[in-house]
């Protein structure tokens, strides 16, 4: 297990910088002129041009500045922004609402998909089952750019349930909605995904044995059946924190929390490498740990699994 | 049973994750509602050194915290406020300012000619890279704070500039200063209304020239208001009442700046009373804008003026009457109520109409839509059978371009296609390249109110943003005579003439003069914003 876990830590360390290496190169090439995007419509001179230019290495070649970006990187200095502010500091402001963000809304999808995706596996062919079914079509169907300026509209300010934005010390009421938007990207896979999984599992030899030594039905179905049914679930959970986040630029555009999405749409809208560079590797890290966390929870989900 | 515990482990994990992400935050929420304070929306500002301050968003929370030496009366005029008197010399070259003595900044020091002076130097220095550093342009000296790249684009570092103060500014006493302008200049005395021309008190600077580090983030003025903790990007700033302050004091105690991201989510917040003041309501939220707020729904002049315009550098348009028939296709009317449902008004004039020496209609038949005329001059003139506008694809214009297309495309009978580049900067890079973009869509927002900050950057030869190359040196030395004139009737005599040889040549075809288009909260009465869409702070107040 412990000889596992620094194989995968020693993979993570070449991914990582394969990443930041690969989004380096592709902010260069779609680079035209950082300069002039900051300035929006705004006339440039000349000195306040060649100033910046080289306050930014922005006259020489990739590997120059990759290099200056890397050096600053392994000192712990992700670099400043074209704005002036050192990028630490705006990680440090912009992190903790989109990972609390993340976190509802990851409890949320996990929760009702969980449940609901139980519940229909049971009464399979039922009216719940085949509800669900058309509602989960729809969530999928609508794309997140979609869903949350609608949810806004109609539960923000039509019916006032919630507040229609959040700020950057948003209580978790204000987070509830925009958590609820990004949770329904991911329910109707993760919920179909369960009600497969128990389906499939009901049929087992297992459960006929559990039934046949008098167990609860209560019991069978939650502990022994779900238990069984959760790895392919634990798998999607994992997965789906790429489209969480992905999902988090859209949603916190709509909904005026100035998190991670945010910083990245910004940055690259004003052509700000650094900026992007240094908010996707945090990104890559965190996906790769999920990852890895994931892969150690199939370990205790079923004890045949064993990591040498 | 072994079975049970990852199950536990889950709910556990569960909860307290639920638990931190609910509590981790909140307790921010002050009792603002009960309080004389305003939260007025606006975007995060690009920087809060007033020289390097040259966007709306930075320069209204500046207005708040700075004192400015002159502002604008109901008619434009420059009025002194933080200067007791501003006078030129006989040829408007040497400009002596005298301050209102007794001021001071926030932090207790008196506003003195050196803070004024230290300030404008730190602006103009070229290394510095400041946005508004064009301002400080024509005080004398002003090109030796400057570095030229010696290998333009290459690896060689600029040597310094030869100077790094501006000889033009000099100090008289602690209250007076006098400025020396490269060439006379009537309207010198509007230009120094701007931002840029805010003072820094010395807690500013780390040594001679340095900004002191996080000074941005808890910048200290010479205004109304004061800095209450520090700048939260992209969150808020909030301001308070400076006590000491001698100068108008407003109706209201303190501001909260709050940050948005996005114009629609400010909407949302200003319809369910979060935000008290929206000074630009988004297009997409005017149509219900009307029905959400009723008679706090408003509307103001502001400076900006839209336009197209015709590359010279591109030989279909040489002929006018090729551009007077892709002018006289488009029905300006039309595109103001249909696309921009009134927030904009059609411009027959090369100059925005809150500029003294404006004229309705200078355009005259040429701006008319005409399509009869149009077709016949266009058919005469034998032009070019496939036309296109590019646009920036950021900032909201694919509708009006589109609708701008087919008009023309129904008038004159040729094809016409709008073409987006993803960024204004992307679309410069083109034009300055002189590649066959077709027509440019722009716009202009006016940094002071004359008409010669119409004239001199949109159509003289070396303006800044003339993209598309017209030059006249009629047109320039007009623009120039009415920069030196002694008084400011002949200076617009000079410009208005230079205006009609624009109506002539057509080098750009007006499309539209723009509105502030604002909103506010039940909460705050007397809300007006003004050209340059800021809120009057001193006016506004807040309800019972």
């Amino acid at each position: 297990m412990f000889r596992y876990i620094v194989r995968r830590l020693l993979q993570m360390v070449l991914t990582f910088f394969g990443a930041t290496f690969l989004v380096y190169a592709l902010i260069f090439a779609n680079q035209n002129d950082p300069i002039q995007a900051l300035a929006g419509e705004r006339p440039i001179t000349e000195s306040q041009r060649l100033a910046l230019t080289q306050r930014y290495h922005l006259d020489e070649g990739f590997f120059m500045q990759y290099w200056y970006y890397i050096k600053g990187l392994l000192t712990g200095d992700f670099g400043t922004s074209l704005t002036g502010r050192k990028i630490g500091d705006m990680m440090v402001d912009a992190w903790p609402v989109t990972a609390r963000l993340a976190l509802i809304a990851i409890v949320i999808a996990a929760v009702f998909s969980v449940t609901f995706g139980v519940y229909s596996a049971i009464r399979r062919g039922g009216l719940f089952d085949n509800l669900s079914l058309v509602v989960t079509l729809v969530l999928l169907a609508m794309p997140i750019v979609v869903i949350a300026p609608l949810f806004q509209l109609i539960f923000g300010i039509q019916l006032g349930w919630f507040p229609p934005t959040a700020t950057r010390d948003a209580t978790f009421w204000q987070l509830l909605l925009p958590a609820i938007v990004l949770a329904c990207i991911v329910i109707a896979p993760e919920m179909r995904v369960t009600r497969t999984s128990v389906v499939e599992n009901l049929r087992a030899d297992y459960v006929r044995t559990a039934r046949a030594k008098g167990l609860t039905r209560m019991r069978v179905i939650w502990v022994h059946v779900l238990r069984n049914s959760l790895i392919p679930v634990i798998t999607l959970i994992g997965v789906d924190l790429g489209s969480l986040l992905a999902g988090a630029i859209v949603t916190e555009h709509v909904f005026n929390i100035p998190g991670v999405g945010f910083n990245l749409a910004r940055a690259i809208n004003t052509e700000d490498g650094p900026l992007v560079v240094g908010f996707v590797s945090i990104l890559v890290i965190l996906f790769l740990f999920i990852n890895l966390l994931v892969d150690l929870l199939y370990a205790a989900l079923d004890p045949r699994i064993r990591y040498e | 049973m072994p079975g049970k515990a990852p199950w536990k482990m889950a709910v556990g994990a569960t909860a307290i994750a639920l638990l931190a992400a609910g509590c981790g935050g909140g307790g921010s929420d002050d009792a603002s509602s009960t309080s004389n304070t305003v939260v007025i929306g606006i975007g995060e500002p690009q920087h809060l050194i007033p020289s390097n301050s040259t966007e709306s968003n930075g320069s209204e929370v500046l207005s708040s915290l700075f004192y400015p030496l002159v502002d604008f009366d109901a008619q434009n005029k420059p009025v002194p406020v933080a200067a007791e008197s501003i006078t030129p010399n006989a040829d408007n070259s040497v400009w002596t300012v005298k301050l209102k003595s007794g001021f001071t900044f926030s932090n207790g020091e008196p506003v003195t000619s050196d803070n004024y002076i230290n300030a404008w130097n730190y602006g103009a220095y070229g290394p510095n890279a400041q946005e508004g550093a064009y301002f400080f342009e024509k005080i004398k000296g002003f090109g030796d704070l400057q570095s030229e790249d010696p290998d333009k684009d290459g690896p060689k570092k600029a040597p310094e500039p030869k100077a790094k103060t501006l000889t033009g500014l000099k100090k008289v006493d602690d209250t007076t200063f006098e400025i020396t302008l490269d060439g006379p200049f009537s309207g010198w005395e509007s230009v120094m209304g701007y931002t840029a021309f805010y003072p820094l008190p010395k807690a500013a600077w780390k040594s001679e020239g340095v900004l002191a580090d996080g000074f941005e983030d808890a910048i200290i003025g010479n205004g109304p208001f004061k800095m209450k903790g520090k700048w939260e990007h992209d969150s808020q700033i909030v301001v308070e009442k400076n006590p000491s302050f001698k100068g108008t004091v407003p109706k209201v105690d303190g501001i909260t700046w709050k940050i948005y991201q996005d114009q629609q989510a400010e909407y949302a917040d200003l319809v369910a009373g979060n935000v008290d003041v929206q000074t630009t309501i988004p297009i997409e939220s005017l149509s219900k804008a009307s029905a959400d707020l009723g008679d706090r729904f408003k509307k103001s002049p502001n400076s900006g003026f839209g336009f197209i315009g015709f590359p010279q550098y591109l030989p279909e348009y040489k002929d006018l009457r090729v551009r007077q028939a892709i002018s006289m296709a488009i029905n300006r009317q039309e595109i103001m109520d249909q696309i921009f449902l009134g927030s904009r008004t059609p411009a027959t004039s090369f100059v925005s109409p809150v500029v003294a020496g404006y004229r309705e209609n200078t355009c005259g038949d040429n701006c008319k839509y005409d399509p009869v005329k149009a077709k016949q001059l266009y058919t005469e003139a034998n032009g070019p059978k496939e036309l296109k506008i590019t646009y920036n694809a950021d900032g909201g214009h694919k509708a009006w371009i589109d609708a701008t297309c087919n008009q023309i495309k129904a008038t004159l009978g040729v094809n016409c296609v709008g073409v987006g580049e993803p960024k204004f900067s992307d679309m410069l890079t083109k034009a300055k390249a002189h590649e066959n973009i077709g027509l440019i869509r722009l716009a202009w927002l006016m940094d002071y109110p004359l008409m010669e900050n119409y004239l001199g950057p949109l159509y003289s030869t070396t303006g800044s943003s003339n993209y598309y190359g017209y030059s006249n040196p009629t047109f320039d030395n007009l623009v120039k005579a009415g920069v030196v004139a002694k008084t400011s009737e002949e200076a617009i005599a000079k410009w208005q003439a230079a205006e009609d040889i624009l109506a002539k040549e057509l080098p750009v075809a007006p499309i539209y003069t723009q509105q502030n288009v604002f909103g506010y909260s039940t909460k705050v009465n007397n809300v007006t914003v003004d050209l340059f869409q800021k809120v009057d702070l001193y006016k506004i107040e807040v309800v019972g």
